[in-house]
């Protein structure tokens, strides 16, 4: 073998090595990458109970109710499966909708709310003017027969 | 044809050759960043859209995105100089692997500052420790790893072998970096652009991003080929054509 195939050799072991290692390793943490858990996980029971952890999902309609103080506010976060219901005080981000994804960093009370301590807002990776936000909703108004929803939209 | 010929492509691998072939290439790649730069900014914040959730400051994203893309791209193209010289011992690939690692670390460093500036208003922080943001500063380390690395040893030789094998080493924290979105729960959102799919952004934007990620190209290779000359004059100071280069300026 000549010296540089010998070479080579060794850059492709080392590479394919450090390759698996890496794969292995990250399949073993896989569980402890999490940035946060879903409403699903914390009714499984997956979250930890003693330790303040995070949990991700979106902020359901219609579940916003701000208390009279300004600063508190409930809402319900949920995955289209489960739902869970947080209580923070504090200022919230400007991207911070009913609808829209949210991770909120808190524990979970006895009685089964979250005491958040932060809620951070997470965007999604569509990009679009208003103008073509409000044409889709129309469009997906009108696919669904409904016809309130369109006029509530057009105007 | 020329062109084909293994004596042709392999000229470019002598220091000699490269040094003023380098010399005539750079001020096209600095012109044509400079004039992309104002038109890709022109268009990103003057004819593209505002945002329908986050109105103005999504606009961040004509540097920010373009500066990651191009953290993750030089990083590849310094593995796979790093790796020409571990394999053939050409000194050039070596010198290209050197001279690529700043900007690099330049565009992680932006890539990380943009990012930040854009989660404070947008998420509510500057920084959370996820997966892509943690893995995008781990690659800031891997750069400034190398380049210490190499700084520290003084033999050329073994220099370029270790920093070499550390930034092959390295590589696999690239696709960690591109593919943790989709393998982990991260407050970071997912790609807006992809080979597989159209991009899920007005076309207004993407051509934005398109001009500046062409415009970071050009700086990106104008910037390099000015240091590889200056490291291949550093290097092969005992050179015959390099001593009379240097009487030559006299």
């Amino acid at each position: 073998m000549k010296k540089r195939s010998k070479r080579l050799l060794l850059v492709l072991t080392l590479l394919t090595g450090i390759g698996v290692t890496i794969t292995l390793v990250v399949t073993a943490f896989n569980e402890n990458m999490l940035f946060f858990y879903s409403p699903s996980d914390v009714k499984a029971q997956k979250a930890p109970t003693d330790r303040s952890f995070r949990i991700g999902g979106l902020v359901e309609e219609g579940s916003l109710v701000r208390e009279d103080d300004g600063l508190t506010v409930h809402f319900v976060v949920t995955d289209n499966a489960e739902r869970v219901p947080v209580v923070y005080t504090g200022i919230l981000p400007d991207l911070f909708r009913e609808g829209q994804g949210v991770v909120a960093q808190g524990r979970l009370s006895p009685d089964g709310r979250f005491i958040a301590d932060q809620v951070l807002a997470k965007h999604d990776e569509t990009y679009m003017p208003p103008e073509v936000a409000e044409a889709l909703e129309r469009a997906k108004a009108q696919q669904s027969g409904n016809a309130a929803q369109v006029m509530e939209v057009a105007q | 044809m020329r062109v084909f010929t293994k004596e042709f492509w392999f000229q470019f691998a002598s220091p000699k050759t490269f040094y003023p072939f380098a010399g005539r290439l750079i001020p096209w790649f600095a012109g044509a960043a400079l004039l992309l730069t104002v038109v890709g900014l022109y268009l990103g914040f003057f004819v593209a859209p505002v945002d329908y959730q986050q109105g103005n400051s999504y606009r961040i994203m004509f540097i920010h995105v373009p500066a990651a893309w191009m953290s993750m791209f030089i990083y590849v193209v310094m593995c796979v100089y790093a790796a020409l010289g571990l394999v053939l011992n050409t000194r050039l690939s070596d010198m290209m692997a050197a001279a690529l690692a700043p900007t690099g670390a330049m565009f992680t460093f932006l890539a990380l500052w943009t990012g930040a500036l854009w989660g404070r208003p947008t998420w509510g922080t500057y920084w959370v420790w996820d997966a892509r943001l943690t893995s995008e500063l781990i690659l800031l380390f891997l750069y400034l790893g190398y380049m210490a690395l190499r700084a520290a040893i003084d033999d050329p030789r073994r220099a370029s072998r270790a920093s070499g094998l550390l930034a092959l080493v390295g590589v696999v924290n690239v696709p960690i970096i591109y593919f943790s979105v989709q393998w982990w729960n991260t407050l970071h959102q997912g790609a807006s652009v992809s080979l597989t799919s159209a991009p899920t952004m007005a076309m207004t934007m993407f051509t934005a991003m398109l001009v500046m990620t062409f415009a970071f190209w050009a700086y990106a290779i104008a910037v390099a080929l000015y240091r590889v000359r200056l490291i291949i004059l550093e290097r092969e100071r005992h050179a015959r054509w390099v001593v009379e280069l240097a009487e030559q300026e006299r």
